[in-house]
């Protein structure tokens, strides 16, 4: 038993202070043995000991019957000296066996211990040598071979191999004692009572290896990350926008916003249409009993709908509040189609034209999920989380929203911004937020944003001078650059590893 | 957006000087269009034994239709460098102005044509094939793939006006089409075009019309069959000299965008620079008897206090001028008004509709990098949740503190993992359908967590047992009662997966988020105190019999079913490639707010 041993290796120390060889004292104990034992002592500092590795010489199962019996060329040679008058040829397989008179017949010739005479064999000698069982039995002895030219002849003929012998020198520790003691393995509440974990020993602790593992529910990664951007947001005095509306219609979510009919991102090939139900009705006021109609806009005065949807149509088909506008044939049907929001956009749209009851200063945000008809691919899903803010306030300057852009991406940690002119049907100017990563060492294109056009805001009934900011970025992109994750599928989905949803750190934005 | 590819020596000699790969994106990106690549390390292919030379790939804003040739870069490139000025473009007054007599039936098809010559045009071969590409853009985006509008060019030596514009039965249109011999006649033309690989997918525009649009000239050579192909007669060559352009249209505007497009940018190369010979449309029947293209700048008002205020300067009226400049604007300042300049709009700038276009430009040309930063001031403004979504959280965060991995599959899903791999039939009264998914995994919105939550156990059958998975989230339901005939509904879900059947584990999670939301427990015959909740025997298909409930609250004395919970029948299972059993829950927790 290996408890046995460690209290074997304590006596094998007992007699002097003078180190001990594990292959002296223990010679047929498998050396893996001795090494836990050793450890479990050396970990309580009873012994220490010192690794010592060997190239040994070992004789193959052949070599060992060489060694014992002689090599097959001796014992050819004995039986053809014991036959007086000769050996027949054929007859000595039927003596040594097969395989002794086939290599040690070539061999006896070869080193003129026998000779051929017609169809007998006789012996040329009285006696011989038998060199390959003296070199084996001396590598049996010593485990080693000084002869190269030797070693390489007996390993070509497969007599003897080459083997690593682990050894161990043991000397006795600070604190050795003649007996190993038992021990704890932990501090139980029966010695707390009993008094007895003031002489009980316990188990040394483990501080190389982990703990147990600690059973945890999480959150998901990306909603980690939607926890920070809703903090930053929260930091900055902006309210949540109700984005829990996947189905908008074609006003909301791209007439209101000044996007013209023929728009290709109103193509099949960019946007889910709706097939069942079929067909919106036009703006109009919320049910009163919708529990998620925002708060503070419940008390406000009623909005004129009919006269909203025709400042839409004329202007985009005629122009209107000092717009040319897109001048084309305006379709209320198209504007009526159902979609599935491309955009949380059109809720900030809805949001702004609320905000036309009573039009004052106004902070909004939402991240939620928007929707787009892509083919699947590394980079993109039909589905992605879109992060969105709207400043709206009386004398809002583009250099004011560059000043704000840089504060909100400092707080994720991005230090580093510059603007580039863009287009986008429904903000002017509208600018590319770029951000410099350290990390890939270039310029990346982190947002959107822009003030949002005359056309959209006074089409609801905002008043000329309160302007309106609205940027947005996806959820997806930061956190793939932040975490480097390569595939969206590996981020948003069902194939998503639960693996990398339990172990993904918490989330520090200004810090990672 | 488009992406422009053109010639980098070229390009860098019409900018008066070599510019490094970054000088060049810097440029690109002022000016706000983005170096997409510079080929001049890659692979480039070879054409006819050379190797094309290096390319500059340039992205264009996706309203600067005059960005989308070699031509309209390098010119507005140089204007905003201060190089160049803008040029004057001009119409000449020929002695005889050709004719385009417009014929009624084509009301029925595609009402609008315009016209323009480019006479004693010298054509190389970088400018020939500029023009035909130019063409292709335009076709490609702003004529959104000919639908709109689309356009013939004409070698105007081969045929002779006046021309008409017609709309006749297929049958009666007969003519050899562009690079073919063989005439033929409108259907015929469609059978020829099939399967042809550029114009297949134009075919059906006007296939199903009982009348094409067709120009003839005054000997009834067809010079075009809009907006499918040309004729093989008029067809230019880089030794054409004079050029007919026509343009048909079923948008008047983009009609007269896309003709202006096409004369200022090529006008250049006519021997009298930046001169267009019009052309007269004869449209009586629909007021549109009109001499085209219409190349006279567009004269707008900009306010300066309006454009300094959104900039956060204060220019003069004469700085801002010289800033539009940079951005091909003529501009002065209003000899009546000190708040106003006038404006001069070229007709390369169809892009700009009101004054904020004319504002950006000036924030444009100042430098959108080196506008003053200033943080806006918080006006008062009030930070909050959405009610819903703080209760979500609460549910999302009680449910991981309990042991339970939070999951985010998709929300669309196909019709069969919604309904009938869950063993649900479709009433047709309940889930949101999409016209026109690319894939059979998109067909509906859920309306249940459960299929996300299955196919993500599906996924991860790697990961050891159990697997206890939850999602807070929306679903949809139609509602033909509301504005969008649909609406949300948040839902709380999880699921268990393992070698028991976890059903005590999701009802002992019930139990848990209802005491987390303040919700009592009522044992039958109690009278419920404040809010409370009871769970009864279901008789539910997508459950295993015997083993399912329905969860029931009293909130504010109203008694709804919020959701159910059970151990998922092996059908469902199978459907779903489980190996183990599963137990779900889920509820509404709209009943909650």
């Amino acid at each position: 038993m290996a408890s046995d041993l460690t209290n074997q290796i304590l006596d094998a120390l007992s007699a002097s202070d003078a180190p001990i060889l594990s292959s002296d004292a223990f010679p047929s104990t498998p050396s893996l043995n001795v090494k836990s034992a050793l450890d479990r002592l050396d970990s309580r500092q009873m012994v220490e000991y010192e690794t010592l590795e060997k190239e040994i010489v070992t004789l193959t199962a052949e070599g060992q019957e060489i060694a014992a019996n002689g090599s097959h060329e001796a014992k050819v040679f004995a039986v053809v000296l014991a036959a007086m008058d000769g050996l027949k040829i054929s007859d000595l397989p039927g003596i040594v066996g097969k395989e002794n008179a086939k290599v040690g017949q070539g061999n006896a010739f070869k080193r003129g211990w026998i000779k051929k005479d017609k169809d007998l064999l006789r012996a040329s000698a009285d006696s011989i040598v038998d060199e390959t069982q003296q070199q084996l039995l001396a590598v049996q002895k010593t485990k080693t071979l000084e002869d190269k030219k030797v070693l390489a002849d007996l390993k070509r003929r497969k007599l003897i191999g080459l083997a690593k012998e682990i050894n161990f020198k043991i000397t006795k520790g600070p604190k050795y004692a003649r007996e190993f003691v038992k021990e704890q393995t932990d501090l139980t509440p029966e010695m707390i009572a009993n008094g007895s974990w003031k002489t009980a020993h316990l188990k040394p602790y483990n501080f190389n290896a982990k703990g147990a593992p600690t059973p945890s529910g999480t959150l998901h990664p990306l909603n980690k990350v939607r926890q920070e951007f809703r903090n930053i947001f929260f930091d900055m005095g902006f309210e949540e926008m109700p984005t829990n509306r996947f189905v908008e219609t074609g006003f909301w979510n791209f007439d209101a916003l000044f996007v013209p009919q023929q728009h290709p991102a109103r193509d099949l090939q960019d946007t889910f249409y709706i097939s069942d139900p079929a067909v919106a009705d036009g703006p109009r006021e919320d049910p009163p009993n919708d529990p998620h109609r925002p708060a503070q806009l419940k008390s406000e005065k009623p909005l004129d709908y009919k006269k909203y949807w025709d400042n839409v149509r004329e202007v985009h088909e005629h122009g209107k509040f000092g717009s040319i506008g897109y001048r084309y044939p305006w379709s209320a049907d198209e504007s009526l189609r159902l979609v599935l929001r491309t955009h949380t956009t059109s809720i900030s749209t809805y949001m702004l034209h609320k905000l036309a009851a009573n039009p004052r200063p106004a902070r909004f945000f939402s991240i939620d999920r928007v929707f787009r008809n892509e083919s699947v691919d590394a980079t993109h899903l039909a589905e992605f989380h879109q992060v969105e803010g709207v400043i709206a306030d009386f004398g809002l300057t583009l250099g004011g929203l560059i000043g704000f852009m840089e504060v909100f991406f400092a707080k994720m940690g991005i230090h580093k911004l510059r603007f580039k002119p863009a287009y986008n049907p429904y903000t002017e100017p509208s600018m590319e937020i770029f951000g410099y990563h350290d990390g890939l060492g270039k310029w990346v294109e982190i947002g959107n944003s822009g003030m949002f056009r005359p056309e959209m805001l006074e089409a609801m009934g905002l008043p000329k001078d309160l302007r309106v900011y609205g940027w947005g970025l996806s959820l997806e992109r930061p956190t793939m650059i932040k975490y480097a994750v390569s595939n969206i599928r590996e981020l948003l989905g069902h194939k998503v590893d639960l693996n990398f949803i339990e172990t993904n750190p918490a989330v520090r934005l200004e810090k990672d | 957006m488009p992406t422009i590819s053109v010639d980098k020596a070229a390009l860098f000699k019409e900018l008066g000087r070599e510019y490094t790969t970054e000088e060049f994106d810097e440029l690109c990106f002022e000016f706000g269009i983005e170096l997409d690549e510079d080929t001049t390390n890659s692979d480039r292919p070879i054409v006819d034994g050379k190797q094309e030379p290096p390319q500059l790939k340039i992205e264009i804003p996706a309203n600067r239709y005059d960005l989308l040739c070699f031509e309209g870069i390098a010119l507005m490139l140089n204007i905003f460098l201060g190089r160049n000025p803008l040029p004057e473009y001009k119409l000449t007054q020929p002695a005889q102005m050709e004719r385009i007599i417009v014929k009624e039936d084509t009301t029925k098809i595609r009402p609008y044509v315009a016209g323009a010559i480019l006479r004693n045009i010298k054509f190389d071969p970088a400018r020939y094939a500029s023009f035909i590409a130019l063409q292709d853009k335009l076709h490609q985006n702003l004529a959104r793939q000919r639908t709109l509008v689309s356009i013939g060019t004409h070698d105007l030596d081969t045929v002779k006006g006046p021309f008409t514009y017609e709309a006749l039965p297929p049958k009666d249109i007969k003519f050899a089409p562009l690079n073919q011999t063989q005439e033929m006649d409108g259907e015929e033309l469609m059978n020829f075009y099939e399967k042809h690989q550029q114009l297949g997918k134009y075919l059906h525009i006007i296939r199903d019309s009982p009348v094409y649009p067709v120009i003839y000239d005054s000997n009834r050579t067809v010079c075009s069959l809009p907006p499918i192909i040309n004729g093989d007669r008029s067809k230019i060559s880089l030794n054409t000299t004079n050029v007919l352009i026509e343009i048909t249209a079923l948008d008047k505007t983009k009609l007269d965008i896309v003709n202006k497009m096409m004369v200022t940018m090529f006008s250049q190369y006519t021997l009298e620079p930046f001169t267009i010979e019009p052309v007269q449309i004869v449209s009586e029947h629909n007021k549109e008897t009109r001499v085209t293209p219409d190349i006279a700048p567009r004269t707008a008002q900009a306010e300066v206090s309006y454009i300094n205020q959104c900039c956060g300067l204060s220019l003069s009226p004469a700085e801002i001028c010289t800033l539009l400049t940079k951005m091909a604007f003529r501009a002065k300042p209003s000899t009546t008004s000190p708040d106003i300049i006038n404006v001069e709009i070229p007709p390369t700038r169809a892009d700009v509709l009101h004054q904020c276009d004319i504002m950006e430009d000036v924030a444009i040309a100042y430098g959108f990098n080196s506008l003053p930063r200033a943080f806006p001031d918080i006006s008062g403004t009030v930070a909050q949740p959405l009610p819903i979504n703080k209760l979500s959280d609460i549910v999302r965060v009680e449910t991981a503190m309990a042991g339970w991995s939070e999951v985010l599959p998709l929300i669309l899903c196909s019709h069969d993992e919604n309904f009938g791999w869950l063993n649900r039939k479709d009433d047709g009264n309940t889930a949101v359908k999409l016209a026109n998914p690319k894939t059979l995994e998109f067909q509906v919105v859920r309306t249940s967590l459960l299929p996300g939550l299955l196919k993500t156990i599906r996924e991860n059958k790697h990961h050891s047992v159990p697997m206890k998975i939850f999602e807070v989230s929306d679903v949809a339901f139609k509602d033909l009662s509301l504005e969008r005939k649909s609406r949300n509904e948040r839902h709380f879900a999880a699921a268990f997966y393992g070698k028991t059947s976890g059903f005590e584990v999701v009802h002992g999670l019930l139990d848990r988020i209802m005491a987390m939301l303040k919700t009592n427990f009522l044992a039958e015959g109690e009278t419920p105190t404040g809010d409370s909740y009871y769970i009864k025997e279901l008789d539910d298909p997508t459950y295993f019999p015997g083993h399912s409930a329905s969860i029931h609250v009293i909130i504010g004395g109203k008694d709804q079913v919020i959701g159910s919970f059970g151990i998922l029948h092996p059908t469902v299972l199978e459907k779903y490639e489980l190996k183990y059993p599963v137990s779900t829950l889920e509820l509404n927790v709209e009943a909650f707010m």
